[in-house]
């Protein structure tokens, strides 16, 4: 049996975050009740007309910018041809042979940190379908075209991914830079960031591809990882068993965990792509493609960058922290209330916060504590009113109430002892209570050193100040 | 004062404001003569009386109080083809025989707005494809001048309404000759403007790239008059050319001494009647006794604009049709047993033959394998027409010739075949092909059947077409002619 | 160009049109015979030419500021649907 390579290309879908929809003034905000948000224009009716959302195109630029792309300076709009109940025109404005953004790429850190650059082929500008119910209305399906002509950027990657993960941190990728570019909300739940993939095995050392299979319905990055390790093994077995892959589209089922033709019988697809003619070509000129270049942001690599460099982070720290634009946000704000100190920043914020957050499904901005009482917490580590292992609670206090982190160590009595006189004190009755330990220790037994400052911090309640009671130990154990 | 049916749009605009008549006595006359003899000819799908009566009575109160909007209380019919906000819109076809517009077209609120009153909606071919008005769902339209021929077409109730004195103007569209030999075919004044000239907005579209709105009427004066008020930049289309509109009623009694017309060699050649070239050569001559000089110019592709059009039309038209589904608007067929049986019989049952015949057309020509042959190379071709007219266009003013090779023909005379049929076209497909703009002007009579001169301009020369156009209408009187039975 | 009577049934499944078999040999006849016809430009060396896809070559895409102009009509677009239930367009099952 030969070994497999798994070969993987994305299409991901992300909905533009215009205000009105790509070829009509109607509103895009979710959530609508159905068809409130379908003009004449998004209905398809007889005669109306589409007219191009300027921010829209925008936006498609901001993200070919943001990738190294090329950007046409003449794009063009073509109907791709088909019937379907949530496609009211019978067509779908697209476009096919002159996208407006080509030749991109983005780089990729997988878990072991090495680094992998992804082509992406083409983005293009297109309008989203409606949603097709399937509730019961007496065996019939009811059709929401709310969503019909929504701006969508198509995103087309090279087939250049060799397993599930690397698919996973490409489409994480991405899903960071439309939020960076603020493009895109990317909230998968609600579908505005979705995700096809094409999925093909081969043998080991073989050039050709594959047979590929397009899987659809991918709206989780967790799905995307699951869906696409079905597939291959799917394939694997096929053709270990001495069969053939068919090309066809399957929908991944997320209860099921499994990938399943699609039933539609339909002839193999013949979409009859033409330039729109209700359209003219898209003409960009450099004025506009600078004015867009002007708004770009710093992208998440050019960040985590800098963090390495300004900030003494280790790259991975750095990716962490870069993963989207709030989080690096919060970080920088932390740094700069605090003066400094990016690393125990760094740590904090990856570390109690990321936890705290995690454990209540929160994401950054809806955090408990802002980046100016965090660093308020963490100014008392610096100034060793309080140590790390304090601040730990004094932290879990304050995501609980309101309070400072100074108001938290005054009322519960948590200010660090740093007085030598007090200290010694402490260190006296340890020693005067473990007379056993002590004349071992004097004897020979450095390991016992441990002890000593373990039982010094429990009877100050931990809040003596470590370094000191390590270096008032040794002078007063060695007698 | 003669009837008022006699008047042109310029005279019942000026007798309205010297208020001579009033706009309800004039469109109550309109209505009369609908009732009357609209039964023969079938020129109207809709009629709107109440609607028509309570603007006319509002334009009446307008005047009254010393307004003056170019078309106040004039009555006018639209083509069945634009939207009319609360009113039937039914594109001559089954699909939309209930269809009732919610919206007004760009042409019908700019017309509205200037005042002109709505008598109906003006039967046509089915989502006007068609050169006899035989395809209409609602029946044939009849030629006021022998109704047992067929009117031209797709715009053939507009023509049939305004030659038979049922309206004194109508709005029409042209995609391959649909406003042009239907005015020739009825004695009329037809203009089809530039492309992107007039908004397409909530006109039902056929074929995007070569559907234009113009009108038919009496007289180039009164082309003048509604196509000033229709033109212009609308946001709403993204073809629509953002270019001034000229005054056209300013320029047009200029002097046509100097004028060079190209005489279309082509259009000599072969197909064309005789007595109808006959007529055309002495329309030409009465321009060269008015100063113009012919000079015969070549445009060696223009043969193949039938065939690029059967191309291309079908193409756009295969896809613009798609949105009729039967699932937000439109015909429905009865119990739908799934999806693929609602889409197949409700557009089955919904279209006529040879609505079907072009989206299958379209459909083949731009399907997998085929688009490369069929469609690109169409696309080519149509470049190379566009680039003669642009090439002849250097040595002359205006193109002339005749506007179709025949006069009106017996209805069902050539309903079997299409070819013989999309040949009536052969002479008005280029300037839509080309976009640009072109007019039918009445030239005299063949066997007692009216026939048409072609103008045709350069991008945007409406103004020197009308100026054309009214310069031989001082001189003949041809488009002053009725059909006696309608006098 | 001959079609068969298979070709048109492709066709006319393709465009969603259903015809009956008693029309279908009227169909078979006219667009082969209008496919015929069209080839005649095949004549025509275009091997340098641009396909045109616009009557007016200059004129480029005009573009849209990104604002919401339109209000809630959808009980007005829905006086004209086949089948409305709950603010919905009601259609056959749909089965993917």
């Amino acid at each position: 049996m030969p070994s497999w390579e798994t070969v993987i290309g994305l299409e991901i879908h992300a909905q533009l975050a215009t205000k009105s929809k790509i070829f009509s003034g109607s509103s895009t905000a979710y959530g609508a009740a159905p068809n409130t948000q379908a003009n004449l224009v998004d209905l398809g009716y007889p005669g109306v007309l589409p007219v191009l959302n300027r921010e829209a195109v925008r936006m498609a630029v901001k993200f070919g910018l943001a990738i190294g792309a090329n950007i046409a300076r003449r794009s063009i709009f073509a109907r791709k041809n088909y019937f379907y109940p949530d496609l009211p025109k019978g067509y779908q404005i697209s476009q096919y042979e002159k996208p407006i953004v080509e030749h991109g790429r983005l780089e990729i850190v997988l878990e072991d940190g090495s680094r992998k650059t992804i082509g992406i082929t083409r983005a293009h500008l297109e309008e989203d379908a409606g949603k097709s119910l399937h509730e019961d209305f007496h065996g019939l399906s009811g059709i929401d075209l709310n969503r019909a002509g929504t701006p969508l950027l198509e995103i087309v990657s090279e087939p250049d991914m060799r397993s599930a993960k690397e698919a996973v941190a490409y489409m994480k990728k991405i899903h960071t830079l439309v939020r960076y570019l603020e493009i895109c909300d990317g909230n998968m739940q609600e579908g505005s960031f979705r995700c096809d993939a094409n999925v093909s095995v081969r043998p080991v050392g073989q050039e050709k591809f594959g047979t590929r299979c397009e899987i659809k319905n991918l709206n989780s990055f967790r799905f995307i990882e699951r869906a696409i390790n079905y597939e291959v093994a799917r394939q694997i077995e096929i053709l270990e068993n001495g069969g053939t892959i068919r090309q066809e589209t399957r929908l991944y089922d997320p209860d099921k965990g499994e990938t399943r033709a699609l039933r539609s019988k339909e002839e193999a697809n013949d979409y009859r792509y033409f330039p729109d003619p209700d359209l003219l070509p898209l003409a960009l000129d450099d004025e506009f493609i600078e004015s867009v270049r002007s708004t770009l942001p710093e992208l998440p690599d050019e960040k985590a960058a800098r963090y390495v460099e300004q900030f003494g982070l280790s790259a991975y720290d750095a990716g962490v922290l870069t993963a989207s634009r709030e989080m690096g946000d919060y970080y920088e704000a932390v740094v700069d209330k605090l003066g400094g100190h990016a690393k125990l920043a760094a740590n904090w914020v990856m570390g109690e916060l990321s936890g705290a957050l995690n454990k209540e499904n929160l994401d950054i901005t809806q955090s408990r504590i802002d980046p100016e009482r965090l660093a308020g917490l963490l100014a008392r580590i610096v100034d060793e009113t309080i140590s790390g292992k304090i601040a730990k609670d004094v932290f879990e206090l304050m995501w609980s109430e309101g309070r400072t982190a100074d108001e938290i160590i005054e009322a519960e009595g948590l200010k660090q002892i740093t007085d030598t006189g007090a200290i010694e004190k402490f260190i006296d009755e340890v020693m005067a209570a473990n007379p056993k330990q002590l004349a071992e220790y004097r004897s020979g037994k450095d390991k016992l050193f441990g002890f000593f400052v373990g039982q010094v911090m429990k009877q100050t309640g931990g809040k003596a100040n470590p370094a000191q009671v390590n270096e008032l130990l040794k002078k007063k154990l060695s007698g | 004062m003669s009837e008022l049916h006699h008047l042109t749009l310029a005279e019942l605009a000026a007798g309205l404001r010297a208020r001579r008549f009033s706009s309800v006595e004039l469109t109550k006359h309109f209505l009369d003569r609908i009732a009357r003899f609209n039964p023969d000819i079938n020129a109207f799908i809709t009629v709107t009386a109440e609607q028509a009566l309570a603007a006319a009575e509002a334009a009446d109160k307008r005047l009254a109080a010393g307004e003056s909007t170019p078309l106040l209380g004039v009555p006018i019919a639209h083509k069945d083809i634009f939207c009319t906000d609360g009113v039937l819109t039914t594109c001559a076809s089954r699909m939309l025989a209930n269809f009732v517009a919610p919206y007004d077209a760009t042409v019908v609120e700019r017309l509205a707005s200037a005042g002109a009153v709505s008598l109906g909606k003006a039967n046509m071919d089915e989502f006007a494809m068609g050169s006899s008005n035989e395809t209409s769902y609602f029946g044939p339209v009849k030629n006021p001048w022998d109704t047992k021929k067929v009117p031209g077409g797709s715009s053939g109730g507009s023509a049939a309404a305004v030659a038979a004195r049922l309206a004194p103007a109508a709005t029409a569209t042209d995609t391959g000759g649909s406003i042009r030999q239907p005015a020739a075919l009825t004695g009329l004044t037809g203009i089809k403007p530039t492309y992107g000239r007039v908004s397409r907005y909530g006109m039902i579209a056929f074929a995007s790239s070569l559907d234009q709105a113009g009108t038919l009427t009496y007289t180039a004066q009164d082309a003048a008059l509604l196509l000033g008020v229709m033109a212009g930049f609308d946001p709403r289309d993204s073809t629509s050319v953002d270019v001034p509109v000229p005054d056209y009623l300013a320029t047009l009694e200029q002097p046509l001494a100097g004028l060079k017309i190209g005489l279309l060699k082509e259009f000599f050649e072969k197909g064309l009647e005789e007595q109808s070239a006959k007529l055309v050569r002495e329309a030409l001559a009465v321009y060269e006794k008015l100063g113009a000089k012919l000079v015969e110019v070549s445009l060696p592709n223009l043969p193949l604009s039938v065939p690029t059009y059967y191309v291309v039309a079908p193409a756009e038209c295969s896809s613009n049709l798609s949105r009729f589904d039967g699932v937000r608007f439109g015909y429905r067929c009865e119990n739908p047993t799934d999806l693929l049986d609602l889409y197949t019989r409700s557009r089955g049952e919904g279209f006529g033959a040879e609505v079907k015949r072009r989206i299958m057309t379209g459909t083949y020509v731009l399907s997998a394998g085929y688009y490369d042959a069929y469609y690109l190379k169409a696309q080519k071709v149509r470049r190379l027409i566009a680039d003669d007219f642009a090439r002849a266009f250097k040595e002359v003013d205006v193109l002339m010739g005749p506007t179709s090779p025949t006069t009106a023909f017996d209805i069902g005379a050539k309903v079997d075949d299409p070819i013989t049929m999309y040949l009536n076209d052969i002479y008005t497909i280029g300037a839509n092909l080309a976009g640009l703009p072109a007019m039918s002007i009445p030239c005299g009579f063949a066997g007692g059947l009216p026939v048409g001169l072609q103008i045709i301009g350069p991008h945007f020369s409406e103004a020197k077409l009308l100026n054309v156009a009214h310069g031989y209408q001082r001189e003949t009187d041809w488009h002053r002619q009725m059909p006696s039975a309608y006098a | 160009m001959s079609l068969t009577r298979r070709d048109v049934e492709n066709i006319a499944q393709l465009a969603r049109l259903s015809i009956s078999e008693s029309e279908l040999p009227a169909y078979v006849d006219s667009l082969s015979k209008i496919l015929s016809f069209v080839e005649q430009l095949n004549a025509a060396d275009t091997a340098h030419v641009e396909p045109m896809a616009h009557p007016l070559a200059d004129q480029v895409q005009r573009l849209r500021d990104d604002v919401v102009t339109e209000e809630d009509r959808h009980e007005k677009y829905q006086r004209n649907a086949p089948a409305v239930e709950a603010g919905l367009y009601l259609v056959p099952k749909v089965i993917e």
